[in-house]
C-alpha cells in the first residue's frame, strides 16, 4: 500500500513560501517536517530562521513583524500548535492579524486522512481549528503544495491567520 | 525602591521615535505619562511582550525597540530571553519593571519574588548588557549611557506602584490601538 503513496517536496514547499515573499520562519523542530523542509529552510539564504525555545514567543514574533507588513510563517508540531492555542486565538482571531502556521501532523498514518487517524491528537486538530474559526489547509499529496502561496497571500490581504497541516513527511529536493 | 511612574518619566525624556511595547500595569502607567502611536499594546497573551518585541526589532532593525515588562510576565516567558540572546538583535532594550507581584491580577507573589536575578538571567542567555536598580537616582544617571549602548540590553528596575493610573483594559486590546501603531510604523 505504501509504494502507492506520494509525498510533497520539501522544496517545493520552500519555493511557495519564498514566492509568497516570506523572509522569515520561526520553528520549533518537528521530526515530520525536519528532515525534507526544516533542515533545507535552515540553509536558505533567503530566508532568516528563527529559532524558539516555544511556540507561542514564535507566534508573537511573527504576529508583530506583520505590522510593517514582513512577512513570518512559524513552522512547528501539532502539540506545539495546542500548546499555543491561546496565542493563536488572542493574535490571530481577536487581533486579526495575519497569522500563518505550518504544523506537521505528527503520528498521523500516511495513508489516511487526519480525520480518520488513530492517534487522537491528530484527529482533533482540524476540529479545533473549526471550532476556532481558523482557515486551514491539508498538504499531503505533491500537488496540494501549489496552494501555499496563495494562501500566504490571503492571509495577509485579508489579515486572517491560515494554517497548513503537513501530513506526510516532506521529501527533498 | 524606585517608583515606577518616576521611572517611565525619566524615560519619557529619553523616548524619541523608539517602539515601545508595554505591558499590563506598567503599560497603564506609560500611556498615561507619554500616549503616543509608537506604543505598542497588544501583546494578547500574558508574557509575550519580549517575544513581540523580537519580531519588531528584527522586522525594523533601523528603530530601537523598548520593552516595558513585568516580572510576572516574564517569568512565563523566560525562554524568550534564551532566543533574544541567540539572535541578539542590537536595537533591543528590555526594561523589566520587578514589583514581585501580579499587580492587575490582585497582588498575589510572583514565584521567586525576592530572589530571582533578572539581569544574571539575561547575562546568562547571551544578553550583551544587564544591569539591576534599586534607586531611581542611579537609574537616572545612567540610562542614558545604557541606550546608547547596542543591546540586546535587559535594566531590571525594583519598582514599588507611584501614582494610580487608570486601566484602560478596552484600548489596549482594541483595533483602533493596532491601528494606529501601524499606521505610526508605516508613515
Amino acid at each position: 500500500m505504501s509504494t502507492n503513496i506520494s509525498y510533497p517536496s520539501g522544496g517545493a514547499i520552500i519555493r511557495q513560501i519564498k514566492q509568497a515573499g516570506v523572509r522569515f520562519v520561526a520553528s520549533v523542530p518537528d521530526i515530520v517536517t525536519s528532515d525534507g523542509l526544516l533542515w533545507p529552510l535552515s540553509k536558505e539564504a533567503d530566508i532568516q530562521l528563527i529559532r524558539v525555545c516555544k511556540e507561542d514567543e514564535g507566534l508573537s514574533v511573527c504576529a508583530a513583524m506583520s505590522y510593517n507588513n514582513t512577512r513570518a510563517l512559524m513552522l512547528m508540531q501539532q502539540t506545539g500548535l495546542m500548546d499555543s492555542l491561546n496565542a493563536v486565538r488572542a493574535l490571530g482571531m481577536d487581533y486579526e492579524l495575519p497569522l500563518c502556521m505550518m504544523v506537521g501532523l505528527q503520528g498521523k498514518e500516511p495513508h489516511l486522512p487526519a480525520s480518520e487517524s488513530k492517534a487522537y491528537g491528530v484527529r482533533i486538530v482540524q476540529p479545533v481549528l473549526d471550532a476556532m474559526g481558523i482557515s486551514h489547509s491539508i498538504i499531503d499529496q505533491p500537488e496540494d503544495v501549489d496552494t501555499i502561496s496563495s494562501n500566504i497571500n490571503r492571509a495577509y490581504e485579508q489579515s486572517a491567520p491560515h494554517c497548513f497541516l503537513i501530513g506526510r513527511s516532506p521529501t527533498y529536493p | 525602591m524606585i517608583k515606577r511612574d518616576q521611572a517611565l518619566i525619566k524615560l519619557k525624556d529619553l523616548v524619541t521615535d523608539d517602539i515601545v511595547v508595554a505591558v499590563y500595569q506598567t503599560c497603564f502607567d506609560w500611556l498615561a505619562i507619554n500616549p503616543r502611536d509608537l506604543n505598542y499594546v497588544s501583546t494578547g497573551v500574558m508574557g509575550q511582550a519580549s517575544s513581540h518585541g523580537l519580531g519588531l526589532a528584527l522586522a525594523n532593525p533601523e528603530m530601537r525597540i523598548l520593552v516595558f515588562d513585568g516580572d510576572g510576565s516574564l517569568v512565563m516567558n523566560l525562554g524568550s530571553l534564551i532566543t533574544i540572546g541567540h539572535n541578539s538583535p542590537a536595537n533591543f532594550i528590555h526594561f523589566v519593571f520587578v514589583n514581585g507581584v501580579y499587580e492587575v491580577n490582585g497582588s498575589h507573589p510572583v514565584p521567586g519574588e525576592g530572589t530571582v536575578d533578572f539581569a544574571a538571567i539575561a547575562k546568562a542567555s547571551g544578553y550583551r548588557h544587564s544591569y539591576t536598580f534599586t534607586e531611581l537616582a542611579d537609574f537616572s544617571n545612567s540610562i542614558g549611557d545604557i541606550l546608547r549602548e547596542p543591546g540586546p540590553t535587559l535594566i531590571a528596575l525594583n519598582v514599588e506602584a507611584g501614582e494610580a493610573y487608570p486601566r484602560d483594559y478596552d484600548f489596549i486590546h482594541s483595533s483602533d490601538a493596532r491601528n494606529r501603531f501601524r499606521q505610526a510604523l508605516r508613515s
